[in-house]
């Protein structure tokens, strides 16, 4: 019972270490080297490492859009990014799905709309399909898996995919549709804010997105500390067995997340349905979530959070300083590079808990 | 802390629980052949055998972990064959496991009050905002709790992640979950397995005090015959899943087939 903490061990620089050392170093370098002259402008050199820089001190308004646009994207990434931890804490299943329920979703909810059904009865009713899905899958398609080795519960997350995407396209067709944001009192317009000697200019739909986002998690983290539904889905998290033997019936647990998922992604829906419009090409951004999850960690929120957030303002600020020298257009794919390059450093991610086998 | 087991119609002694005639097996090979016995109220009963006997397959049907192809189990009266874990835990069955199964990443606290989940009845809505009828309750419930951690002396470690424990603590907190249950019969799966001498000392003390104090029936799997030997009233053996011996501690240390089924029949 003595010494219950563990000490932490003695700084020390490990392999990572070094390479981080010599990535400063390096960085130390370029900036000495460019600003005594050495490496002077048009240098290779310093068309990558510095001038980029440059331009972001000569112009902080356009800075700040960047950064702001990057937020945007990355609330929307960590949104969807949520879902997947939600879904792989409980069930341990990797559900490929979840880009498709965010446009299942906001599919179902403009498709009601467009039979004539009101836009806030619609709404409740978009909720009322999300449960109904949840307790589908729990009892068509995780009930009959359980126990099965994770790879086939993914490959059943195939399944559903695709039954959503032709269970969308029958009943509301596949053509692309509008969101109903003015119906749902959603802002539209932007605020035009005068700083930094430039104008940066901020869509109201974003900011609401930001707000929503925000609310929604608050209220998610206080309902996983501190209720009892939430310490049993952190139970189910940790243990099935232990769970189980402490009288928690997992097949509710697995709708509740999956419920959970479901609103989720249906908030995710409304808000990237009303920046473009939903379609079912909307679900290949839901990749997106995957270099997100690799930043963040599969089972951390905080992580999903904050992964989604730097995913976005990376690949934004890229895309925008970088770009130009490669012919832009490196949006697409940066942020799987910069997820390969975290798992280089950090396999578990950025929150994590750090993977120890005992052999 | 309220004597755990609300139940009142059976006085101690009384049959608790009955096995009648299992048999489990998972495709071709048999776990379990044909064992019957019994648990009475209050007792201490252990089940020991050597390893592969089907010791922890047996808790597993008690619990409703497996179901048993033939046979049936009758646990406060009430027969059936089949049962969900979930079930079998409303009803007052609570366990450990033998390699430690607690939720890692959360505190002793919340591990301690997990085992108070079918406790807890105030409705979802009031859970949602952590008010009303929802906060009395968790008040309750932490008491409860608190009762548990003192008893098992772990005050030191309530916040702490269960995760970080030494092994030892983590055995007493599984066990202190599964207090928490106030269930009529008690599971262990080898509560002492990996212990030294002291923390298995410390482990006999709070299983009895466990049986004397709150009367509480326990069944449990041990290996350390000095410890069944102490601890328990009643002993069932079983050897390659069929029962080979039942009764006292004294009674089975000196039956022959017991004996030979530890250290081997000489050819």
């Amino acid at each position: 019972m003595s010494a219950t903490e563990a000490r932490e061990p003695p700084m020390r620089l490990t392999a990572t270490g070094w390479t981080l050392v010599a990535l400063a170093a390096a960085v130390a370098l370029l900036v000495v080297a460019s600003l005594s002259g050495l490496i002077a402008k048009g240098h290779p050199l310093d068309t990558l490492f510095v001038d980029p820089f440059r331009q972001m001190v000569d112009a902080p308004d356009l800075l700040v859009q960047t950064i702001w646009e990057g937020l945007v994207s990355g609330v929307l990434y960590a949104l969807i990014a949520l879902g997947f931890v939600l879904i792989f804490k409980a069930s341990g299943v990797f559900n490929f799905a979840q880009g498709i329920m965010v446009v299942f979703a906001a599919l179902t909810l403009v498709g009601l709309h467009e039979m004539g059904v009101p836009a806030l009865l619609a709404l409740v009713l978009a909720v009322g399909v999300m449960f109904v899905l949840a307790v589908g899958v729990e009892r068509f398609v995780l009930r009959p898996l359980v126990n099965q080795p994770d790879i086939i519960l993914f490959m059943a997350t195939f399944g559903i995919t695709y039954v959503l995407i032709g269970l969308g396209e029958l009943v509301f067709g596949g053509n692309p549709k509008q969101m109903i944001d003015e119906q749902l009192f959603l802002p539209k317009g932007a605020i035009e804010l005068k700083m930094l000697g430039g104008f940066v200019s901020l869509q109201k739909i974003d900011i609401a997105a930001a707000v929503i986002a925000a609310a929604m998690i608050a209220a998610l983290a206080f309902f996983f500390q501190h209720t009892r539904i939430g310490r049993a889905l952190r139970a189910v998290a940790d243990s099935h067995k232990a769970a189980l033997s402490v009288g928690i019936s997992l097949n509710q647990i697995w709708v509740i997340v999956w419920f959970t998922a479901g609103v989720v992604a249906l908030v995710t829906g409304i808000m990237w349905g009303a920046r473009s419009d939903v379609s079912f090409a909307l679900s290949t951004i839901a990749l997106k979530a995957l270099p997100v999850l690799i930043l963040g960690g599969f089972t951390s929120v905080p992580g999903a959070i904050v992964g989604g957030l730097i995913i976005g303002v990376g690949e934004k600020i890229g895309e925008f300083y970088w770009g130009p020298l490669v012919g832009g257009g490196i949006e697409s794919w940066l942020a799987y590079f910069i997820a390969l390059a975290f798992l280089l450093f950090r396999p578990q991610g950025l929150f994590g808990e750090k993977i120890i086998e005992r052999i | 802390m309220r004597a755990p087991g609300g139940d009142t119609r059976l006085a101690p002694g009384d049959v608790l629980l009955s096995v009648e005639g299992v048999s489990l097996s998972f495709g071709g090979v048999k776990a379990i052949t044909d064992v019957s016995f019994d648990i009475r109220k209050g007792e201490i009963r252990a089940i020991i055998g050597p390893n592969g006997a089907g010791k922890t397959s047996m808790l597993n049907v008690i619990n409703g972990f497996y179901h048993p192809q033939q046979g049936r189990i009758t646990f406060k009266g009430a027969t059936r064959q089949k049962m969900r874990p979930s079930v079998a835990a409303a009803q007052g069955i609570a366990r450990t496991f033998q390699n430690v199964a607690l939720f890692k990443g959360m505190s002793t606290l919340d591990n301690i009050m997990a085992g108070r989940t079918l406790k807890m009845r105030s409705p979802f809505f009031w859970q949602l905002f952590r008010h009303g009828p929802a906060l009395t309750e968790e008040i309750a419930h932490r008491k409860v709790v608190e009762e548990i951690i003192d008893f098992l002396e772990i005050q030191a470690i309530r916040k702490t992640p269960v995760g970080k424990l030494p092994y030892g603590l983590q055995k007493r907190v599984e066990l202190g979950r599964a207090l928490a249950m106030q269930p009529d019969l008690l599971l262990l799966d080898e509560p002492m397995a990996g212990m030294n001498l002291e923390e298995k000392e410390d482990m006999s003390r709070f299983i009895l005090d466990v049986n004397n104090q709150y009367g509480t029936t326990i069944a449990l799997i041990e290996h350390d015959m000095g410890v069944v030997m102490d601890l328990s009233d009643r002993v069932v053996v079983l050897e390659y899943g069929r029962k080979i011996a039942d009764g006292a501690p004294d009674e089975v240390k000196r039956n022959k087939q017991v004996i030979d089924a530890y250290l081997g029949v000489p050819h």
